[in-house]
């Protein structure tokens, strides 16, 4: 699907770290909307083999604060068009998204939540029991008697997609334009002069740039190491799992923070799952039978009927978590050093947004008006984004 | 990592233990500058590695200290709060 270059050059206008979503994203934007052609994205593995390869794809914008609502609106309408961008079927498809409640505080907030997103003109409202139980016949709304179902935020954009679609989709639009694309070449270092970037050290050699943009996910801490940053970011493992295929019988997707499922129908008719957190830091991508356990248990909670269906897949990934669930994007205190990071749980609905951005804020060196709200220096101001909205933080 | 030797209860299987976090000393909020505070409020060592970390016996309430490989989710050993006071097993 695109070039596979041989050497890396001496120097480069932009180093990119990570070749998965966010990074090809930034390097595509950055070659089509600012002109800025002469890049090279560094990828330790192959292209979208990390976390955009290892998320469960959902893709919504009824997020908590007016920040992370803005920002994923636009999310959310740079994806519908993005299949056209890049003559290649993304298999994207509008489902509609429930979060259970199962309480009345969880009900309150998904009032909180619509009422949010209403007055940004995103489509979400509350809706009663009887209403998730048309749109969903097979789910059982006692969830055998112990959490039943009293509602659901409803959000009619919820969608799904095929990830890795997206990262050979930015990765071929950003190779035509000019980006080389280095896969199997680990950054190892990289060289700060006078608080500035000025240099990379790879596998493969070392390359001078003065601009660096760093889109690693759960790598981010050992990356800022580099440059001897500490940062607010703690790894965790976020597991996910999928079933045997299935005649479709689930089309919205299907959110629960008490029960912690989330679970949608691939058009493969597979049961794609995921559940919370790991509860400890592990820089690890290991699977647990605890995981497959309690996940399973309540899936069985919500759909008793799937007792027998078995479960084909499971995996993990590296979420890179912050204190306020929000993500940390823009400039650093190295010069020349961009960071787009802390996306745990919920970075690949991201994916375009955080392209567009992020180009723009290595482009022009400060960051893009709707990423202000996710600066580094909030944490100093003790000004953090409070994003709760976030999936599988096992609130 | 499947089981934790706990210093009270021994060998006991990890779903019974709870994650406390990092072992951190606190900088004096009386002396420490503005930037050391925000640092120690948000920032963590999250560079995989050998660290010493909190983690309680949920079923008895019992929190000890345990060193971690974070990286291979190996425990290297287990201790009792005592080692904060005497640092042993650094």
């Amino acid at each position: 699907m695109f070039r596979q270059p041989e050497k890396l050059k001496n120097s480069y206008d932009v180093v990119i770290i990570g070749g998965g979503g966010h990074g090809l994203a930034a390097a595509y934007y950055l070659a089509r909307d600012h002109g800025i052609r002469d890049v090279a994205v560094l990828e330790k593995g192959y292209i979208g083999g990390g976390n955009t390869g290892r998320n469960t794809a959902i893709i919504r914008s009824n997020y908590l604060t007016a920040e992370g609502v803005k920002f994923y609106d636009e999310s959310v309408r740079l994806w519908q068009d993005l299949a056209q961008d890049f003559d290649l079927n993304l298999f994207y498809s509008t489902r509609g998204h429930f979060t259970l409640a199962h309480t009345d505080a969880a009900l309150r907030t998904s009032r909180w939540r619509a009422e949010v997103n209403k007055h940004f003109g995103i489509a979400s409202e509350v809706v009663d029991a009887a209403q998730v139980k048309r749109m969903i016949p097979m789910i059982d709304l006692s969830c055998g008697g112990h959490a039943p179902i009293v509602g659901a935020l409803y959000h009619e954009p919820g969608a799904i997609a095929r990830h890795d679609a997206i990262a050979w989709g930015y990765g071929r639009g950003a190779d035509r334009r000019g980006v080389e694309i280095h896969q199997n070449t680990e950054v190892t270092g990289i060289d700060v002069r006078d608080g500035a970037v000025v240099g990379v050290r790879t596998t493969r050699g070392t390359v001078s740039t003065r601009r660096v943009l760093c889109a690693v996910a759960g790598s981010t801490p050992r990356v800022l190491a580099m440059i001897g940053l500490r940062c607010p970011i703690y790894i965790h493992p976020l597991q996910a799992m999928v079933s045997e295929p299935l005649k479709p019988w689930l089309d919205p997707i299907i959110v629960s923070g008490s029960l912690h499922v989330y679970v949608s129908q691939s058009a493969r008719g597979e049961l794609v799952m995921g559940a919370s957190l790991d509860p400890y830091e592990l820089h690890s991508t290991r699977s647990t039978l605890d995981f497959a356990e309690s996940l399973s248990s309540h899936m069985l909670d919500l759909f008793p009927f799937l007792s027998e269906v078995k479960i084909n897949r499971q995996w993990a990934g590296m979420a890179d978590i912050t204190p306020d669930f929000a993500p940390i994007m823009g400039t650093t205190p190295c010069e020349g050093f961009f960071l787009d990071a802390g996306w745990g749980t919920w970075g690949f609905k991201a994916t375009p947004v955080c392209g567009k951005t992020m180009s723009h804020t290595v482009a022009n060196g400060r960051e893009h008006p709707l990423i202000t709200g996710f600066s580094w220096s909030r944490f100093a101001r003790f000004e953090l984004t409070g994003e709760k909205g976030a999936a599988s933080v096992g609130l | 990592m499947k089981i934790i030797c706990c210093p009270l209860n021994g060998p006991r299987p990890v779903a019974e233990f709870a994650y406390g976090g990092e072992v951190r000393a606190m900088p004096d909020p009386d002396t420490c500058s503005d930037a050391e505070w925000t640092d120690y409020v948000f920032s963590r060592a999250s560079v995989p590695g050998v660290k010493r970390e909190w983690w309680c016996h949920v079923a008895s309430g019992y929190w000890f200290i345990v060193d971690r490989d974070t990286a291979s989710d190996e425990v290297i050993a287990t201790h009792t709060v005592d080692v904060l006071r005497t640092g042993a097993g650094r």
